[in-house]
């Protein structure tokens, strides 16, 4: 079976920075893989590229066996790939069942006749769109909540509502950007939880972009390590952290008799 | 034990100094000779002596209010009640040393309204000596009586503040539409004191009400809304009755409120600044004017109003739709210098002489009959009030349809993040291009309806000012706001229409009014409220 999403030789430039190098991801279908590196390594910077806000320079993305560069980023969305913020974005003056009916919008169809005239179509629309939101809510947690303003949430909640609008648009793919950022250490582990949910409940696959190490190596099935642009290993998480390469770009020159990435 | 909070005694002389300036700014600029004749209360206050006045109370309540103390802390009314009266005095101070200074100097020279009346106002009538002593005197006292204010609990406060801003108002709005005349005294305290009491009792029993309109049945409640309804209704319409000055103001405002809903969906949905607003405008007036005016002879067809209206809105749509397709790509600042350039292409282009043979240049389009329906003639504002009303009922209805649809939440999402509602799959120049065209259309009705209205349009009435002016009245009104829309157009449209002595300081109140805004109430004046849509659209036991 063919990758769900293969990037082949992607390279982004900067002016004189290549921030991503002929990168190389195979992503397959229904596995959690994750992204890891140093900062400033081009992890979302490859993201950007893959989600259509950067073009990259070189290289292609294939996704469902089709490529999809030069697509502008609604339409990469509507083919199959969600995504979120490291920083947190929710639109903060709409409400919570409001984000998440955002997300749900390309699976809506009626336009501006239905609304003004509220046609049949459009009221039964509208209705099984606030039922669908209030499930979702209802799966991130966050059931009741609906009509609080988003920036009113609190940051795990925030966090939470931002999958929940992505989960919105029915992706294939979901990419998190550092989604356990600022995240105390039970939430945390809720969190791996609900990252497994996704796959078993909702059959999406997840690429992960994470610091936390804990979270990388307990739930991802394949590990990517990116440093200056360029994957610099590949493999299960127990082959990248005793992956000298690794430790050295982590941890520096050296380092490597100390110990591994990861083992604490 | 109580304690109070930190004061100074630099305080109230700085706000009083600037009190001071405020006032005499408001003086040299001629505002308040300019009102001079028209009186609020007959024989005894004209608007000119409000204007002063105003200025006292405003900035003595603002020194009394910093001196009294927090709600927890010691009530200090000797240090409030100073505060205001030496607020009230530095404003004095300010205005004798003009007055002062005037006599030795002659200040006409560069201050053109620093006139005898000017200062015959400011002495009281007295002259130098006795009249500066008056002068300081009373600004003590104002101090004091509106540093008391700031002594009374709130509620008292709001509503005789509220009594004390509705004789002015009442008296413009009685004396520019009926009598010519100011109220009289009597007249103004019946005003004084229904209002303020209206006020405090509507403070004191809200709840109470509320709570007992809410207990009853809801085919009561139902029922209970519709009366409210069918009064504003029949309120809307029984306005024209007023005559046919107040109707042509109506009309006016009507015309704003139309072209503010569009430019709010344009705006306050979609969040794109759009400071090109008056063209299309213009090209629903011309369009109006071209297919039914008797002067355009190279134009095959001369049709009525009726005819002409949709293709007067659909013009304005299609210009709405080329413009957007090249410039919604672009961003805020871009995107606002953009629209003004194209407001001002589509002035010029009306008034150059290259369209002249076909537009009339700078002569304009004259003999636009009047609209007519099975022989009855919309002939004079009090008809065509109708006209206007109706076509502000359907644009309120639309854009509220429209805010609560998939495409107002696709609004607001770019409003908000651009980028993650790109993200979210939404198409932007899609999306946007529905905003602008609704926008522009609503605009072209506006047009098509000022060109009938007047009969004969000329490019001068299309300029940049208006577009700012629609800007500004959704601004106070408050963006996104349907009801703001309509508070803000009688209030920066049908006031000042009324107050035509003060023609000339329209975009001064304006920037005065727009500075206030910000600072003290950036939401506006109706801020829009936030649906409730999960809690009360549908049982809660769906998702759980």
């Amino acid at each position: 079976m063919p990758p769900l999403l293969n990037a082949r030789d992607v390279t982004k430039r900067f002016g004189g920075l290549t921030a991503v190098n002929k990168l190389n991801v195979e992503i397959e279908e229904n596995a959690i893989h994750s992204i890891i590196g140093p900062n400033g390594a081009g992890k979302t910077t490859f993201f950007n590229c893959v989600t259509g806000f950067y073009r990259h320079e070189e290289g292609t993305v294939l996704f469902k066996g089709e490529p999809l560069d030069g697509m502008q980023p609604d339409r990469i969305t509507r083919e199959g790939i969600g995504r979120t913020y490291q920083n947190i974005r929710l639109f903060q003056n709409m409400t919570v069942i409001e984000n998440v009916m955002v997300g749900y919008q390309s699976h809506l169809h009626s336009g501006w006749i239905g609304a003004v005239f509220h046609t049949r179509g459009q009221r039964d629309e509208e209705k099984r769109a606030v039922e669908e939101a209030r499930k979702m809510l209802a799966f991130v947690g966050l059931a009741g909540r609906g009509d609080w303003m988003s920036k009113n949430l609190p940051y795990g909640d925030q966090r939470r509502l931002e999958i929940g609008r992505a989960l919105a648009t029915k992706p294939d793919l979901l990419l998190l950007d550092e989604p356990a950022a600022g995240m105390n250490p039970s939430e945390t582990v809720d969190l791996m939880e609900f990252i497994k949910r996704l796959r078993s409940e909702l059959g999406i696959t997840v690429l992960l972009i994470e610091h936390h190490m804990q979270v990388v190596m307990s739930i991802s099935d394949k590990v990517t390590v990116m440093d200056f642009g360029e994957k610099i290993a590949e493999g299960t998480p127990q082959e990248v952290q005793n992956n000298p390469m690794v430790i050295e770009a982590y941890l520096g020159k050296g380092a490597t008799e100390y110990g591994t990435v990861g083992s604490h | 034990m109580k304690r109070t909070s930190p004061f100074s005694w630099m305080t109230p002389v700085t706000t009083g100094l600037i009190g001071g300036v405020v006032a005499l700014f408001l003086c040299l600029v001629g505002i308040v000779e300019a009102s001079l004749g028209r009186y609020v209360i007959t024989g005894i206050v004209t608007m000119g002596q409000v204007f002063v006045l105003a200025v006292y109370a405003i900035f003595a309540m603002q020194a009394a209010q910093k001196a009294a103390p927090g709600q927890d802390e010691k009530p200090a009314p000797f240090r409030t009640l100073a505060s205001g009266a030496i607020s009230g005095l530095m404003i004095s101070v300010v205005l004798a040393i003009f007055v002062l200074l005037g006599q030795q100097i002659d200040l006409r020279a560069v201050f053109i309204h620093a006139t005898p009346v000017l200062y015959d106002l400011l002495t009281f009538g007295l002259g130098v000596p006795q009249g500066i002593f008056v002068l300081l005197g009373f600004g003590i006292l104002m101090g004091v009586l509106f540093g008391a204010m700031a002594l009374l609990p709130s509620a008292l406060r709001r509503s005789l503040g509220a009594g004390l801003i509705a004789v002015p108002l009442v008296a413009v709005i009685y004396s520019s539409l009926f009598s010519g005349r100011g109220l009289s005294a009597f007249q103004a305290l019946a005003v004084f004191v229904v209002v303020g009491l209206a006020l405090f009792l509507w403070g004191r029993y809200q709840q109470p009400v509320r709570a007992r309109a809410n207990a009853l049945p809801a085919r009561q409640q139902r029922s209970m809304r519709l009366g409210l309804w069918v009064v504003a209704i029949l309120f809307v319409l029984a306005l024209p009755a007023l005559g046919t000055y107040p109707s042509e103001v109506l009309v006016i405002t009507g015309i704003f409120v139309l072209m503010g809903l569009g430019l709010n969906i344009v705006v306050g949905y979609a969040g794109l600044l759009d400071l090109g607003y008056v063209a299309f405008f213009a090209i629903g007036a011309y369009v109006m004017a071209i297919l039914t005016s008797p002067e355009i002879t190279w134009f095959p067809f001369s049709g009525n109003f009726w005819i002409a209206l949709p293709f007067a809105v659909l013009a304005a749509t299609l210009a709405g739709v080329i413009l957007g397709i090249p410039v919604l790509n672009m961003r805020g600042d871009y995107l606002a210098i953009v629209t003004l350039g194209f407001g001002e292409i589509i002035r010029l282009v009306a008034l150059s002489d290259w369209l002249k043979p076909l537009i009339g240049g700078s002569n304009g389009i004259t003999q636009i009959p009047k609209p007519v329906v099975f022989g009855f003639s919309f002939d004079n504002p009090q008809k065509l009030y109708y006209i206007v009303v109706i076509g502000c009922v359907i644009a309120a209805f639309i854009a509220t349809r429209l805010k609560y649809s998939r495409l107002g939440r696709n609004w607001m999402a770019i409003r908000e993040d651009e980028d993650v509602a790109q993200a979210m799959g939404i198409d932007l120049v899609r999306n946007k291009l529905m905003a602008f065209a609704t926008g522009a259309a609503l605009s072209g009705l506006a047009g098509a309806l000022f060109a009938t209205k007047l009969t004969s349009i000329y490019p001068h009435s299309f300029n940049l000012l208006v577009s700012i002016n629609v800007l500004a009245v959704i601004i106070v009104g408050g963006l996104g706001s349907i009801p703001g829309v309509i508070i803000g157009a009688v209030a920066l449209v049908g006031l000042p229409e009324l107050l035509r002595e003060f023609a000339e300081y329209r975009l001064l109140v304006y920037g005065a009014v727009l500075v206030f805004m910000m600072l003290k109430r950036p939401e506006g004046l109706l801020p829009e409220a936030r649906r409730k849509l999960e809690l009360h659209e549908l049982s809660p036991d769906v998702a759980e």
